[in-house]
């Protein structure tokens, strides 16, 4: 499963990331997370508020911190 | 306790309206409860109420439960007004409309909309794709960090409606006059050349399906990651304000920030402009201020530069704007609330 966190570096965005490492771990769900920081880069999502997840291409998530359970249904599906 | 917490967590999801329902009786109930119990906890102790000691227990004991229950239930309002205003949403409401009205709307629809300081270069540059003319989208941008719902939560707790609906009226209008004298200005060119050169983007409100227990699920998110993390400023704050209210005399003269120093409102906006907390933070600071015999509208001046313009989101914004378009930005905001100021102390 591969896993972008769209930010520009503010604590949220950090938040977002520790949170996904956490919950990823406990599940034992092997992810390959990594961090786009480029405002043109992440604009290419089309996203509108950061900070952003997209899993495997796919925008899952704008704004704010991810609920705990959200971040839980996303490491559900089989990756 | 915690089966309890998931029990309801499970019927605001299965019965919402209900659960709103009887959470909103629970919260009034409570608040009348709060004078009558500050009372009886400083007639619990062995403070003499008449005293300095006894009313400044009694302020901090009112205050602090008030001002929280009341942050609690805005934020939780305003947690699910948020899920129903999306950035796409608003960007969609705007697209294309005509500058004036827009301004306006954009104003508006800036306290309404979810905003966080980091947001502001992805929505400025989503706006600036979908067509919002520039002047509309200053609007929305110098309104959303401005007029927020904990300012005005927190104006409205401390010092009562008529200075929360002053801050809320005059915020307004700043974003509203400031957006369209950008526009006017035609500063276009004064964007970054990449995004101007960034595709254009049809304003699609996108999907927004979510059933009303989600946005309670929502509102309690946004309670728990606000209140959770601006707490400590407003004990802070309302512990200043209750060391005022019992130490220091009702007519206490005004130091430099008088209303009769012709400079006050200037210095207010100068110092303000580069400062940057959050909403909470600079109560503390205003009300020290309001204790010094600062008047009023110097005061509501010098928290709107706080909290409206920042040092940390002119960087941000840097990436998308030149130079001399940030300039315009801050000086006519700031402009604008030095007028605000001014006039606001000439008429009370």
């Amino acid at each position: 499963m591969d896993i972008k966190v769209l930010g520009t570096g503010c604590a949220n965005c950090r938040n977002t990331i520790a949170l996904i490492e956490q919950v990823a771990q406990a599940r034992g769900v092997p992810v390959s997370l990594s961090k786009v920081e480029d405002i043109k880069d992440i604009m290419s999502y089309g996203v509108m508020s950061t900070p952003g997840v997209v899993i495997d291409g796919k925008v899952v998530h704008a704004g704010g911190i991810p609920a705990r359970d959200k971040i839980e249904s996303w490491l559900r599906i089989p990756g | 306790m915690v089966a309890a917490i998931i029990q309801l967590k499970h019927w605001s999801k299965r019965q919402p309206r209900a659960f709103l329902a009887v959470a909103a009786l629970i919260w009034f109930g409570l608040y009348q409860t709060l004078l009558p119990l500050s009372e009886a906890a400083v007639a619990g102790l062995p403070v003499d109420r008449a005293s300095r000691l006894g009313g400044a227990l009694q302020f901090f004991f009112y205050d602090t439960p008030k001002v929280l229950m009341l942050l609690a239930g805005i934020v939780f309002a305003m947690g699910m007004v948020n899920s129903y205003f999306t950035p796409e949403r608003t960007r969609a409401l705007l697209a294309g409309r005509s500058e004036g009205i827009a301004n306006v709307m954009a104003a508006s629809l800036g306290i309404v909309t979810p905003f966080c300081s980091c947001s502001a270069v992805p929505l400025f540059i989503g706006f600036v794709q979908a067509g919002v003319p520039l002047g509309v989208t200053f609007s929305f941008l110098i309104s959303a960090p401005m007029v927020n719902e904990i300012a005005l939560t927190l104006l409205f707790g401390l010092f009562g409606w008529k200075v929360a609906a002053l801050y809320l009226g005059l915020g307004l209008s700043i974003a509203i006059v400031s957006g369209w004298i950008i526009g006017r200005l035609k500063m276009e060119a004064h964007l970054e050349d990449w995004v101007r050169d960034m595709p254009r983007v049809k304003a699609d409100a996108g999907e927004n399906g979510l059933t009303l227990g989600e946005r309670i699920e929502a509102g309690f998110a946004s309670v728990r990651e606000i209140v959770g993390r601006v707490w400590p400023y407003i004990l802070a704050g309302i512990a200043i304000g209750a060391a005022i209210h019992g130490y220091v005399p009702e007519d206490f003269m005004a130091s430099f920030m008088g209303k009769d120093a012709w400079w006050s409102v200037l210095l207010a906006v100068l110092i303000g402009v580069p400062m940057y907390t959050n909403a909470a933070g600079v109560i503390p600071i205003v009300q020290a201020l309001l204790a010094k015999g600062a008047a009023l509208g110097t005061v509501l001046a010098f928290m709107m530069s706080v909290i409206g313009l920042s040092l940390p989101e002119t960087i941000i914004l840097r990436k998308v704007l030149k130079p001399r378009l940030i300039a315009t930005f801050i000086g006519v905001v700031a402009t604008g609330i030095l007028i605000v100021g001014y006039v606001f102390n000439a008429v009370l």
